[in-house]
């Protein structure tokens, strides 16, 4: 940088002060970005895992715990751990082991950390929950959870993070920090999304036969209510139950909060906000690199996914969620030179 | 509240009906022949029961908890939070005490930036032999970066911690300088926080002075020291991370300043200017409120090995386009050695006695302190100068005839490491312990504010020795604290 340049800058960000509220610590805005994506990674799980205990258990085919291990991609590091894929095994790798990264234990433990980090940012209120939710959920999830502990325990963790996201959206001041809150917390929901869906076309779906019968119908319900889309899908549908129009609503469907082009609309409208509310000129090319995953869900019909291959799709999606979550990294956090 | 829960039964002990402060100068029943309001609060006191305030300690101790009022030990997997324990019984001072207090606090603070900057420039003092050039020289904090170089209104100690106790007449003495980074201000007024949601009936009608404004008064004190040119220079209190254990307090106080904390990481040093890296690229920064120590403050000027602070700071610093606080180089005013000459460097430079007296003291690097320290070593409490946190004390009298012989041996080998001084009779406060308030000894830290002039909060952080008997208040050695109330 030169000395030109630093000088105007600086009366750049007098300006910017008035006009755009105040300026953002870079690793501040990363650290709003990890907590949202965190405590919303929380939930699905939490989401996942209690559905699939509810609806998989007690059934005859147990592949719905593997396919949990599966959609996260932790195959290698649970067989490290664990012998056999049973309901047991899979609840305390994604309940309790914290070196399971990708643990409800590990992810609330980060949450709290990003957390702790942001004190100075966030509400007294915001990192109290946080910190009492991480303590009491910790005490909750120690030693072996019984099986009639794990639907308690799920809704806890459920509940905690909706609590969270009240008081987020209560108290959090509404300047770019809450534009990367928002930003990560869509993303990881997407996400989270794409990969729910992703279990029943992956796994659970082993023979065509099986479509239409009971056990798939039931397994249809499991994952709209994972995803609270149960009866607002019944709504939207209230005759029958064709996988393909809950895959659709699940993905497609614009009023559904989880949905995935729900989470793309709202990281839209937030990265368009730190560009035009504040001036951070390196939203546009996360914009840019977001048009792609636009283009590939927006005004597509489930019909045509379905054709092309859901798994591809879903694998496809989440290769783009990848490449923001880094556009968005570079753009505001890793770049160590002026940004404008 | 309802009276059976706070009216203590007529068959149980009440509070203080067993409580004797056993020759000691007691701060709640010596401090209410001095004002009726302090016999007022032990009136109220008495009408509380014990399980009640109990409850309420409790119920406070948890709020610390939750509230994250806490220091953090990390293990290699986890983080385990850890409070200061809280005793709900305040600590009054009348406002005599306190303008004493004040007084004293800010002669003191004139004295030790006018000594800096003497011993960077001038040398004066050393040439009159006030205090000997050894000392200062020869001490390992003297910072030669600091030789020559003018800081902003002459502060060098813009944030400062001094050390107080009552002896058993009552009297205040100075038993410490804290001219670095002193801590526990944040504890202030957050146990005030606490009092006002736990103890409400215990303040009514009376006045106490408020310290809600400290944070404001450190960022006015800031801006008076930021290179003057920017309008609204802005402010960051760099702090060395959330593994610090004074990390609470760096997080409250940027809070209360409004202020972001900044680690070494977001700063970096361009075209002789500090920077904040942000959303939108760099951002100037025009006054830092450090706390890290001098050693991690630049890589290129001290520890080489430091990534907890900024490469260039130092240059800038020196070239004076940012301000720093507090300046580099003052550890060696607040050294043990140091403080023994401290009524004469009052008196030096302020022609005047020192408000605050030391405690008296015997400096062992000379003949007669060290023959004096080694004649009476089983009634003296000996310090090494260079340690912080009570840690390498002896304290004659309840030092085994083993220990103390320990003690002469290495007091004999590094004498200059040491100083000696009368075991000091701490002053109690009642503090409650089960179910009954027992006197437990006590000091007080004042916190001195310095830019262009020099306040002082009104209160201070009461430190408490929980165990029974103990001298030893600070928090790394089962220390509590208390609110410390200063009556209007």
């Amino acid at each position: 940088m030169s000395q030109t340049q630093s000088q105007s800058q600086s009366q750049a960000s007098g300006e910017a002060l008035s006009r755009r509220g105040p300026i953002l610590l870079s690793r501040y805005a990363e650290c709003l970005f990890w907590l949202a994506r965190y405590m919303e990674r929380v939930e699905n799980l939490a989401r996942i895992l209690e559905v699939t205990d509810t609806f998989v258990r007690h059934g005859a085919d147990q592949s719905g715990w593997l396919s949990i291990v599966q959609i996260n991609a932790d195959e290698a590091r649970f067989l490290e751990k664990h012998d056999a894929v049973t309901a047991e095994s899979v609840l305390r790798f994604y309940l309790s082991e914290r070196d399971n990264p990708s643990s409800i234990s590990a992810c609330l433990f980060a949450a709290r950390e990003n957390a702790r980090t942001l004190r100075p940012l966030i509400s007294t209120e915001m990192w109290s929950q946080v910190n009492v939710f991480y303590n009491r959920a910790r005490e909750l999830m120690a030693g072996e959870p019984r099986p009639s502990d794990v639907s308690q325990i799920c809704a806890f963790l459920k509940e905690g993070c909706q609590f969270h996201t009240g008081i987020t959206e209560g108290t959090l001041f509404r300047d770019q920090g809450w534009a990367f809150y928002s930003i990560g917390k869509y993303l990881e929901r997407g996400d989270q999304t794409s990969r729910l869906v992703d279990i029943k076309y992956h796994t659970l779906l082993p023979s065509v036969t099986d479509v239409g019968g009971a056990q798939d119908v039931n397994q249809w319900h499991a994952l709209l209510r994972a995803a609270a889309g149960y009866h607002a899908f019944r709504r939207v549908y209230p005759s029958g139950m064709i996988p393909a129009s809950v895959a659709g609503f699940l993905l497609l469907n614009h009023s559904c909060p989880r949905s995935i082009v729900q989470s793309v609309h709202q990281i839209e409208t937030y990265l368009t906000q730190l560009g035009s509310t504040y001036g951070l000129t390196g939203a546009n090319r996360v914009l840019e690199q977001l048009d792609g995953l636009r283009a590939g869900v927006m005004d597509q019909t489930i019909d045509h996914i379905l054709q092309r291959g859901l798994h591809e799709f879903l694998d496809w999606v989440q290769l783009q969620f990848l490449g923001i979550a880094a556009a968005i990294a570079d753009a505001f956090w890793h770049s160590k030179e002026d940004a404008t | 509240m309802t009276a059976s829960s706070t009216v203590a039964s007529g068959l149980s002990l009440g509070l203080l009906d067993a409580y004797d402060s056993d020759g000691f100068y007691c701060e709640m029943r010596d401090g209410a022949a001095l004002d009726p309001r302090i016999a007022q609060v032990m009136a109220r006191l008495r009408q509380v029961s014990p399980d009640d305030l109990r409850r309420r300690a409790e119920i406070a101790e948890s709020e610390l908890y939750n509230l994250g009022i806490t220091f953090t030990v990390y293990s290699d997997r986890d983080a385990i939070d850890r409070i200061l324990p809280f005793d709900l019984v305040p600590r009054i001072l009348t406002p005599a005490e306190w303008d004493h207090i004040d007084r004293g606090v800010r002669q003191r603070v004139a004295a030790l930036n006018a000594f800096l900057w003497d011993i960077y420039h001038d040398r004066a003092i050393l040439r009159d032999k006030v205090v000997p050039e050894s000392l200062v020289l020869g001490n390992p904090n003297y910072r030669p970066e600091m030789i020559g170089l003018d800081v902003p209104h002459r502060t060098y100690v813009h944030v400062c911690g001094i050390d107080l106790v009552r002896d058993e007449t009552g009297g205040f003495l100075v038993l410490e300088d804290n001219a670095r980074t002193p801590s526990g201000v944040s504890y202030v007024i957050e146990n005030r926080h606490m009092m006002a949601r736990m103890f409400p009936d215990l303040f009514d009608g009376i006045a106490v002075r408020p310290v809600g404004d400290y944070g404001m008064r450190l960022h006015t004190a800031l801006t008076e020291i930021a290179p003057s040119g920017d309008a609204e220079p802005r402010v960051v209190l760099l702090s060395p991370g959330i593994y610090n254990s004074a990390y609470f307090e760096h997080i409250f106080l940027a809070r209360e300043m409004g202020v972001p904390l900044v680690e070494g990481r977001d700063l970096t040093v361009e075209d002789g200017s500090v920077w904040m890296r942000t959303t939108a690229g760099l951002a100037p920064v025009h006054a830092i409120y450090r706390r890290l120590n001098d050693d991690f403050l630049d890589p290129d000027v001290f520890n080489p090995d430091s990534v907890l602070g900024v490469r260039g700071l130092i240059d800038v610093w020196r070239r004076g386009r940012v301000a720093l606080a507090n300046a580099v180089g003052t550890g060696v005013a607040d050294d043990k050695a140091i403080y023994a000459y401290m009524p004469r460097i009052i008196r030096y430079y302020l022609a005047e006695d020192a408000i605050l007296s030391n405690v008296q003291t015997n400096i062992c690097a000379e003949a007669e302190g060290l023959a004096y320290t080694l004649d009476h070593l089983h009634e003296l409490v000996v310090k090494p100068v260079g340690e912080s946190g009570g840690y390498g004390i002896i304290i004659g009298p309840r030092a085994s005839a083993e220990e103390c012989r320990e003690f002469r041996a290495k007091l004999i080998a590094d004498p200059s490491n040491f100083i000696s001084q009368p075991m000091v009779k701490l002053s109690v406060s009642p503090t409650l312990m089960g179910s009954r308030l027992a006197p437990r000894h006590v000091d007080l830290r004042p916190f001195a504010v310095t830019g262009k002039s020099t306040w002082v909060l009104p209160g201070g952080l009461t430190r408490v020795a929980l165990r029974e008997g103990s001298l030893v208040v600070n928090s790394s050695q089962g220390g509590g604290s208390k609110d410390t109330w200063v009556l209007e």
